[in-house]
Order: structure tokens, then sequence, then C-alpha cells
């Protein structure tokens, strides 16, 4: 997990596309110039940055069931509710289920387990579009091999 | 057309919080009920899974963005419904 890049998954460690599920994992790094601020003295993964990891969890889900042909926006968090704090050094376990997949959007709804228990969940709203630039597509493609993407699971689904 | 005309009215009343009696057959969703896209999924998302369907959103869009349809066609009420009861029909054919 990279906080400052955006960086907030580690590795994609279930991807069942007939399922509609995905499971992430990531652990909040020790250090971060982001705990400078939050909170001095009392370090805190950001709620913003929960909530933004079960989107690129439940992004990537979209993102295997359209096979790479589709980016998610992020549009709207619903019902989202963070129960516990999170610090530095926790390693989280995200999963999505894709509720539903509209025209040009879908519903997921996502959650945040830390040693088995829900700390965060939420239920998120993607636009769903055709992919606006090369460089951003290639970008996703090279995630894809850092997150250890299941490309396999794409070919056979 | 009435059953589809009190479900997606009652579906736009709850999801964007307007009074369902100022909801009619003629009313535009966009420039007369003031929703705008983000809510509209949350429109489009409820009539997909109380009807069964998928609204061709993109499409109708496209469509619009081409001049090819006006907004009028999908998005007044009693047009939107026909097009509702359409897909539910082609679902069911």
């Amino acid at each position: 997990m990279r906080l400052e890049y955006f960086q907030l998954l580690d590795r994609i460690v279930e991807l069942d596309i007939a399922n509609r599920t995905i499971r992430t994992e990531a652990t909040v790094p020790l250090e971060s110039s982001i705990f400078q601020g939050h909170f001095p003295g009392y370090p805190l993964m950001p709620g913003v940055l929960l909530l933004e990891t079960m989107a690129q969890t439940s992004g990537w889900l979209i993102i295997a069931v359209t096979k790479f042909e589709r980016m998610p926006f992020l549009a709207a968090f619903k019902e989202a509710k963070l129960r516990n704090f999170i610090p530095p050094g926790t390693t989280l376990s995200a999963s999505a289920k894709l509720e539903h997949e509209g025209s040009g959007f879908a519903v997921a709804q996502a959650e945040i387990r830390v040693d088995g228990k829900v700390t965060c969940d939420c239920d998120i709203t993607f636009r769903v579009v055709s992919f606006p630039a090369p460089d951003l597509k290639t970008y996703m493609q090279k995630e894809a091999e850092r997150l250890q993407f299941p490309m396999g699971a794409i070919t056979d689904g | 057309m009435s059953s589809t005309f009190d479900t997606v009215a009652k579906i736009i009343a709850e999801t964007c919080d307007i009074p369902i009696e100022t909801i009619t057959p003629e009313s535009h969703a966009i420039d007369d009920l003031g929703i705008d896209s983000l809510d509209f999924l949350d429109i489009a998302f409820a009539i997909d899974k109380a009807f069964g369907i998928k609204l061709p959103l993109e499409q109708w869009t496209q469509e619009v963005n081409d001049g090819k349809a006006t907004t009028e066609q999908y998005f007044v009420m009693k047009n939107l419904c026909a097009r509702i009861d359409e897909l539910v029909a082609a679902k069911s054919a």
C-alpha cells in the first residue's frame, strides 16, 4: 500500500467472475507523510482512504467482469460505515460483490475485514465507461500485474 | 402503462425526494423534475431491479448526443414507461 500514490491494494487474492466477487489484501504502511496530519501522535488510516480501498477493490471486479474493456469511476457511496480505528501496520482484507450491472453503471457492496471482523462497509455506485485514454488502460494493465491480477479468471470466465 | 407509471413515479419520488403528486405522465424527468445524471443512475438501478430489465441508458444517451433522438423520447415519464413496457415485453417474448 502506497498511500501517496493512491495504491491502496497490495494484491488480489480471490476473483470469482461467475459469482461476481473479489477479495484483496493490503497492509497499512508503518510510515507515511499522511500520518503527520492524520493524526499527530495518533496515526490512523484516514476514513476516506478506507472508502477508496473498498472502491478500488470493487473497481477491479468491474474491470474483470468487463474484461479490461471498461473503466469504473466512482460515483456514489451509500450507507458507508467506519466501525473501528485502523492504525499503521494493520492488514486489511477487502471484498466486494457486484450487486448490479446496469447500462453504463454498476453497483457493488464492499467491506473491509481486520482479523475476520468487519471494520468498514458500504454500497458503491460507479459510472462504467470505455477507457477514456489509452495511457490509462496501459497503466491499469501494469497495475494488474503488480496486484497479481489472475488473468486466467477472465479467459476462463 | 398505469401500473408501470405508478411504480416508476414511486421510485422517483423515493429516490429523489420529489412529492409524488407532482410527477405526471407529461413530466420530463430532467427538465421538469430536475433529476440529474447521478440521481438517474439510482433510478435506473431501482427500475432495473423492479422490472427485471436493463434500461439501455448508454444507447439512449448516445442517440441523444448524436441528434438521432430527443431527450423527450426517453425521459418524459409516459415515454419512459412505454420503453420499460417494451423491454419487459421483449424479455417475456
